[in-house]
């Protein structure tokens, strides 16, 4: 029984999933057309949502807009002109490339570009500043000779006065 | 010393970009229809019906197009200023009823005064979409010509009044 009740609530989300906001409209093509562009077209009163998914009025009006130039059989590129022409890139959610626009679309690159040449820079930097190990005959004289040692582990442990 | 400065620096222009970024109005859309000629339309007047009125009968004097609506409420703030200006006969200004009901249009200008030469219903929003307009209320300049030369974004203040309009407006009826 709980675990029916879990079940059923966390299916309650299902419920709570937001449409697209609907016209009415006799031609589903069409419809699934206008929503198509309308996602890519930003709602000018509340500006973080599409065309397409909000409820505003200035909305609604324009997606008839839209709709009524689809059925005029204007093509998407004229309608988006269209908008543009009256509510300027604004309208676009992908804005165009163009000179006031470069660093919207070419700073992120630029900033990636500059981060890694410091990045660069400084591990260069930092690589000619550590010295190559120096190392006296004597040390090395040590060296090669505890390298050479084969006692055994055990051995070694016995000799040590601390273990 | 150099490890000091060059974090600075960045520091500034961060701090300076983001400063101007929070005094950005992310509201106001420029328009590209300044310095286009006014969209042409003809729309029954509020008050008679039957007479039409088009943006083409003003060719020759400059002149204002207010957006307006009694469902509007930034239009409250801005009419007094309106009323205003309409006294002063600077310049004439015709309204755009934008999206309203008749009766309750009426009775907005019946209680506060009505500062237009003439409103025109635009009860669809059609022409409002034509115009680019996005929150009333909105109000446009156009010149002799019928070329839209600015637009006001939000409602008229004394302070845009004077310090952008009313110059605008007389250098236009210099021309």
């Amino acid at each position: 029984m709980r675990y029916l009740l879990i079940l059923m609530l966390s299916l309650l989300p299902v419920f709570a999933y937001a449409g697209e906001a609907k016209d009415m409209a006799e031609d589903p093509v069409l419809e699934q057309r206008m929503i198509g562009l309308a996602e890519k077209l930003r709602c000018l009163v509340c500006q973080n949502e599409s065309l397409a998914s909000s409820h505003a009025e200035l909305a609604e009006d324009l997606r008839r807009e839209v709709r009524e130039q689809m059925q005029k059989g204007m093509t998407d590129q004229e309608i988006i002109d269209y908008l543009v022409s009256r509510y300027g890139d604004f309208v676009l959610y992908d804005p165009p490339v163009k000179t006031s626009t470069l660093v919207l679309w070419y700073g992120p690159f630029a900033l990636l570009l500059i981060g890694g040449g410091v990045l660069v820079y400084q591990l260069r930097k930092r690589r000619s500043q550590i010295a190559e190990p120096q190392i006296s005959a004597e040390d090395a004289r040590r060296a090669a000779e505890l390298l050479d040692q084969t006692d055994k582990p055990e051995e070694l442990i016995k000799k040590d006065p601390q273990a | 010393m150099m490890r000091f400065i060059l974090p600075f620096v960045v520091f500034v222009v961060l701090a300076v970009f983001l400063f101007v970024g929070l005094n950005l109005n992310p509201r106001e859309v420029p328009s590209p229809l300044v310095g286009k000629p006014a969209p042409a339309f003809t729309l029954p007047q509020l008050h008679e019906p039957a007479k039409p009125f088009s943006p083409a009968d003003m060719k020759g004097q400059v002149w204002l197009l207010n957006v307006w609506a009694s469902w509007c409420v930034s239009c409250k703030e801005e009419h007094p200023v309106l009323m205003e200006l309409s006294r002063r006969n600077i310049v004439p200004i015709y309204g755009l009823d934008y999206k309203d009901k008749q009766a309750d249009a009426e009775l907005w200008l019946k209680r506060g005064g009505d500062p237009y030469v003439l409103s025109v219903a635009d009860a669809e929003g059609r022409i409002g979409i034509d115009y680019g307009v996005y929150g009333v209320p909105e109000t446009y300049v156009i010149d002799k010509q019928g070329v839209i030369q600015y637009k006001q974004i939000g409602p008229v203040t004394p302070q845009n009044l004077t310090e952008k309009i009313l110059p605008l407006v007389a250098e236009l009826q210099a021309k």
